[in-house]
């Protein structure tokens, strides 16, 4: 019965034992550090024990003497995040939680959106910029992230935005002229550059004109422009469709230097019109062989 | 009894030579060499074409002095790397149109097989007797020929540089073309739902479409789901319009609630090269008793293009797309010779038709089609 109750009484005491020599075995370390520098943690205690780093995307384990200072190397913690810092000796542990912060902003990721806009359309450039440290860190705090928007004339607009949780934006819209826009977004000494290319419309008020030239007769556009009088790229698609006594001739010709031309037979009178996507141009009637 | 041998020996030899000859088809030869009737001469040469004997071939014209064998062959097997190089005539038919003491006229329909299905080529031809056999009279048309010349192309084409494997995720890469489609009509065929209509590049490149489209049951469960896989074309040039056509087999316009269009569009290089002309379009009745458009293609521009396919559209009074038929042109495109295509349209189509439109893709050898 007396030795029940010696067992007994080890039973509960163990734990408290085991506990006491635990708290003897403290680690102390910031509760916040910045990514990529060193930093040190101390420990207590006398002996030999084992060090654990646990973070995002690294683990580390080594040999330490406890009672004195661990130095964690700045490459331990490059990535911003969460960490556990870890010191055992035997099966006595004590752990600690770190905070890594991002470093201080040095990049830049500028997404813009679309490549190619159609001139003179509102809000139809979106440009997004993530905000990092030199680590691939997202920065979340406010940063001033400068855009600046240059046309193929010269001038330039400038448009400040604070980051919000390492995001800036700005949507502009396309120039009325075609040509490329460069966009550019800087956060301190840091800039990324886009290019946008703002093309032509649809054709506009596109017209044709016929000029016999033996037996065929030569179809011409007149230079193809969208409304705002910008040249439509050259390799736009031009149909030409004539209808005549021999039935009809179709010739889908792209534009070469602003105009698109074809010959088409000259057999008795026709009708010849012309269309690029889904405008229509004008129609010539044509007396057939001259 | 050595002499009794050797006798015996020769005649097992002789016997075996001519059941040799006879298994090997030359009782069918010997009795076709000299054909008795008209379809027999046509049968005849058309053997000799599809063994590629294409001396014996030439030998059984009426007219063999007057056309060159490379010119029966160039007609009957093609040349230039034209589709007609890839195909091989699997079989025929004839039959006989008219038949007079000297002379008779004999139809044939040549089956080829092809790499894009079968090819069809109807052929009717003048047979005309000489002596006691039947001989074919091929026409001489002489395969036209352009002058030696420069053609001045002014090449355009655009090539693309794409991000690299190794940019940042940030770094832009360009955008992929701005296709639209605008107009869609489901049909019901007796065999099968055919959706058709048209689709444009809005954009200033060109680009590779594909156009799908999913059948919705009523309960909006997805019942099939096709593409126009080769009833388009698929390589568009900047404000580019083709027409295209989805055949769903086996299902009715009652079985479905919706369809759901789904256009694909990929930034491709391109040329603008070569133009294309298709001329005299007209609706005929072709001489199997079948409404066809029929058209000449001329190419434009100054090099070979192998394989030409052509898709056409036909509207009705309201501008509404009513059919999409394609076929493939088994002849190339020299430059500036005008090549005759034709392609099926449903009788029914037909009488509704009140316009139509051929676009013409192309295949070339070399890797730079535009399809």
């Amino acid at each position: 019965m007396r030795r029940g109750w010696i067992q007994l009484g080890l039973i509960f005491l163990a734990p408290l034992a085991c506990l006491s020599a635990a708290s003897a075995q403290q680690l102390r370390a910031p509760a916040q550090v910045t990514a990529g520098k060193d930093f040190s943690v101390s420990t207590n205690g006398s002996g030999d024990g084992s060090f654990y780093l646990i973070g995002p995307a690294h683990a580390a384990k080594r040999e330490i003497k406890l009672g004195g200072e661990v130095q964690v190397r700045g490459e331990e913690i490059e990535k911003a995040g969460r960490y556990t810092v870890i010191a055992c000796a035997g099966s006595q542990c004590d752990s600690a939680t770190i905070h890594v912060q991002p470093d201080a902003a040095s990049r830049l990721s500028l997404l813009v959106h679309p490549s190619r806009v159609r001139v003179a359309t509102p809000n139809a450039i979106s440009a997004v910029a993530f905000v990092f440290d030199k680590y691939h860190n997202l920065v979340f705090t406010q940063q001033p992230v400068n855009f600046e928007v240059t046309s193929t004339a010269g001038s330039t607009i400038t448009a400040s935005r604070p980051s919000s949780d390492g995001v800036a934006w700005v949507r502009l819209t396309s120039a009325s002229k075609e040509g490329p826009a460069k966009i550019a977004a800087s956060v301190g000494k840091t800039t990324e550059v886009r290019i946008v290319r703002q093309v032509a419309s649809d054709a506009c008020n596109l017209r044709i004109k016929a000029q016999p030239n033996g037996k065929r007769i030569v179809v011409e556009t007149d230079p193809v422009r969208d409304c705002s009088g910008n040249a439509v790229p050259d390799g736009t698609v031009v149909s030409f469709t004539q209808v005549g006594p021999n039935g009809k001739t179709t010739v889908d010709a792209p534009v070469k230097k602003g105009v698109a031309r074809v010959e088409l037979p000259a057999a008795g009178p026709s009708r010849i019109t012309v269309a690029s996507g889904v405008v229509t141009g004008n129609e010539l009637s044509v007396g057939g062989r001259p | 009894m050595s002499r009794l041998l050797a006798i015996g020996i020769v005649v097992a030899t002789l016997i075996f030579v001519g059941l040799a000859w006879v298994q090997s088809g030359g009782l069918e030869r010997h009795r076709m060499s000299a054909a008795q009737t008209p379809e027999e001469a046509v049968r005849l040469m058309l053997t000799d074409v599809q063994n590629h004997n294409w001396n014996d071939a030439h030998a059984r014209l009426a007219n063999a002095s007057d056309i060159e064998q490379r010119a029966l062959v160039h007609d009957l097997a093609g040349s230039n790397g034209s589709l007609r190089t890839y195909a091989s005539l699997e079989s025929f038919d004839v039959w006989g149109l008219h038949k007079d003491d000297r002379t008779a006229t004999v139809r044939a329909k040549l089956h080829y097989s092809t790499a894009v299905g079968a090819l069809d080529d109807i052929r009717d031809m003048k047979v005309e007797r000489s002596g006691d056999a039947w001989k074919v009279v091929w026409p001489t048309n002489t395969m036209p020929k352009l002058a030696p010349q420069v053609i001045p192309v002014n090449y355009l084409r655009w090539d693309i540089i794409n991000r690299g494997a190794g940019d940042d995720w940030g770094v832009q890469n360009v955008d992929s073309p701005q296709v639209r489609i605008v107009s869609m009509n489901a049909l019901e065929r007796p065999d099968r739902i055919v959706l058709v209509g048209e689709i444009v590049n809005e954009d200033t490149v060109p680009a590779y479409v594909n156009v799908g489209a999913t059948l919705l049951a009523p309960d909006g469960s997805d019942l099939a789901q096709e593409t126009s896989f080769d009833k388009i074309s698929h390589t568009l040039l900047p404000k580019q319009v083709s027409p295209y056509r989805i055949d769903f087999p086996g299902y009715k316009l009652k079985q479905i609630k919706s369809v759901r269009m789904d256009a694909k569009a990929m930034l491709v290089p391109g040329s603008a090269d070569p133009v294309i002309e298709v001329g005299q379009q007209r609706i005929e009745t072709d001489p199997l008793g079948k409404k066809v458009l029929r058209g000449d293609l001329v190419n434009q521009s100054g090099q070979i293009v192998n394989i030409p396919h052509v898709v056409a559209a036909y509207y009705d009074s309201n501008g509404k797309v009513i059919w999409v038929s394609d076929g493939y042109v088994d002849q190339e495109l020299m430059p500036q010779i005008p090549v005759s295509f034709a392609v099926d349209v449903p009788d029914d189509v037909a009488s509704k038709v009140q316009s139509y439109r051929v676009v013409v893709n192309y295949y070339n050898n070399d890797n730079t089609g535009n399809s």
